[in-house]
């Protein structure tokens, strides 16, 4: 929660004190973790693995593999689906969404169809697409599709219908043409609001491609997933659930960094 | 604005193309309907889902299965989750506390717990709970702990100074003030929570909703799954609309007082 920590700066000290508690409370769970597994043996190894058997599995697959690759080309399996899936629905989305915002007859053209295939969630099209395509890049590529598609076309379009109306007749008033209109006030305006869906775009990319690789996949950190699942090998559950949470920090980060030089660029 | 069609004629041509396209493009012969079925083959398939048995029950036999999951999952995701975001929002320790450890915890997909809840809780009811838990849980801490900042701390004094225990303050103080902010956070919650139990059905259950799908899927059926796609997005669309008309009664309410 980051907004949690404005308002009380720890200002130059080497640690604030909710820095102090949160690391304290990982050790504690981390030795918590210890005590029931590894020292006790409360926990048993079909419910959760001990850290040094977490660790193992972890080597083994970042070594020889697991599944049919090692971690390195199962990561880059599903990141290329994530990011060919996640472009393709921007690039298509976003200036969808745009043109909604833009223009009244675009609005009441799309929407209704929008208001149609809205409610299905992206998971619900995972059967229709491995019926479509089969079980391998093409049809992971068409849900990611599917599942960053409406929040790009949705917040780009609430983005560009909330650009202030003073903004726009101010600019026509100054006789800035429809190209620079667009340019200069409806992108920029509209920019925090796109950048918002883009963000949930990437987050559904993830969650409907873990969902469509556990379904079936040849390949990727859900086949990973549920092969372990199929072994019961809970070391590896819980490394291939580490790995993916992992992957989509970085590439959260990664659109963080666009999204703060493109609207650092503006600014200038 | 003097266009010379009206909207609501716009409107009804995008409606129309999109049906019209799919329907033609099946009846012409150009797309096959082994690929993709027109609008009526699904109409009909339901129809045909709901008076004969398909993979063990009736498609509202299903659906109601589904949903009580749904609810389960939902209501557990709820009583849990929106304490403990007001509480987080009351006490910075308990914030600090929680924090880590929830941050780590929003990154992993809803889906990805799908083998822990199936080895912990099992297929049939426990696990698709937890999955649904998982997938809801996150928006409502959230909301709740917003709304909790949200409450003027003079409010939380006042009532402090008159004697009121600490379990006064949360329910009369608290809750009430963060009430618009759970209702909009349990409405993402629903709809994240349904996502997962769809999501659940297709890996693990062997009844629901889901499952029909799975199963129109290894028959090779789109009509199948089309049909159950429809049901999945009406019945999640009545629960948007049901939980959409709780927050605009529980706004008219709190902004009236």
């Amino acid at each position: 929660m980051a907004e949690a920590t404005t308002g009380r700066r720890p200002g130059v000290r080497f640690m604030s004190r909710s820095r102090l508690t949160g690391l304290l409370t990982v050790a504690t769970v981390i030795a918590l973790w210890f005590l029931l597994t590894s020292v006790t043996g409360l926990v048993g190894e079909f419910r959760f693995p001990s850290p040094p058997d977490f660790l193992a599995a972890f080597a083994r697959l970042a070594s020889t593999g697991y599944a049919g690759g090692t971690l390195l080309e199962q990561a880059l399996q599903s990141l290329r689906l994530v990011a060919i899936g996640f472009a393709a629905a921007i690039a298509v989305g976003v200036p969808l969404g745009f043109v909604m915002g833009y223009d009244r007859r675009a609005e009441a053209f799309f929407n209704p169809i929008f208001l149609v295939l809205r409610p299905i969630p992206p998971l619900a099209w995972i059967p229709l697409a491995i019926v479509w395509l089969g079980l391998g890049d093409a049809s992971k590529v068409l849900v990611i599709f599917v599942a960053a598609f409406v929040p790009s076309v949705i917040n780009t379009y609430t983005g560009v219908r909330n650009v202030q109306r003073t903004l726009i007749e101010a600019a026509l008033v100054h006789g800035a043409g429809q190209g620079r209109l667009i340019r200069e006030v409806y992108l920029p305006d509209a920019a925090p609001m796109i950048f918002t869906g883009l963000r949930l775009s990437l987050q559904a990319s993830w969650t409907t491609l873990v969902a469509a690789e556990l379904v079936g996949a040849f390949l990727g950190m859900g086949r990973v997933l549920s092969t372990a699942y199929r072994d019961i090998n809970t070391a590896m559950i819980l490394v291939s659930m580490v790995c993916i949470a992992v992957l989509g920090a970085i590439t959260m980060m990664i659109l963080a960094r666009v999204e703060r030089s493109v609207i650092r660029w503006r600014k200038t | 604005m003097s266009e010379r069609l009206p909207l609501w004629a716009w409107s009804a041509a995008g409606l129309i193309l999109f049906f019209g396209l799919w329907q033609g493009a099946v009846s012409s012969g150009a797309v096959s309907s082994f690929v993709l079925p027109s609008p009526l083959e699904v109409l009909e398939r339901m129809w045909k889902l709901m008076n004969q048995p398909f993979a063990g029950a009736l498609l509202h036999e299903h659906l109601l299965s589904s949903f009580g999951r749904f609810m389960g999952g939902f209501l557990l995701a709820a009583v849990i989750g929106v304490p403990l975001g007001l509480m987080m929002g009351r006490f910075r320790l308990l914030e600090d506390i929680v924090t880590p450890l929830f941050e780590g915890y929003r990154y992993v997909a809803p889906l990805a717990w799908v083998p822990f809840a199936a080895l912990w809780f099992g297929t049939g009811i426990g696990g698709p709970i937890m999955v649904i838990f998982t997938g809801a849980f996150a928006p409502c801490v959230i909301n709740a702990y917003r709304g909790a900042r949200l409450v003027d701390s003079y409010l939380i004094e006042a009532a402090q100074t008159h004697g009121a225990s600490e379990f006064r303050v949360a329910r009369e103080v608290l809750l009430p003030g963060a009430l618009p902010s759970i209702v909009a956070g349990l409405r993402i919650a629903a709809g994240l929570g349904w996502q997962s139990l769809i999501g659940a059905e297709l890996i693990v259950v062997s009844s629901g909703i889901g499952f029909v799908m799975v199963q129109g899927q290894s028959n090779l059926s789109p009509s199948t799954v089309m049909t159950a796609m429809a049901v999945i997005g009406l019945t999640g669309l009545l629960i948007d609309i049901g939980l959409r008309q709780i927050e605009s009664r529980v706004r008219a309410k709190w902004e009236g007082r």
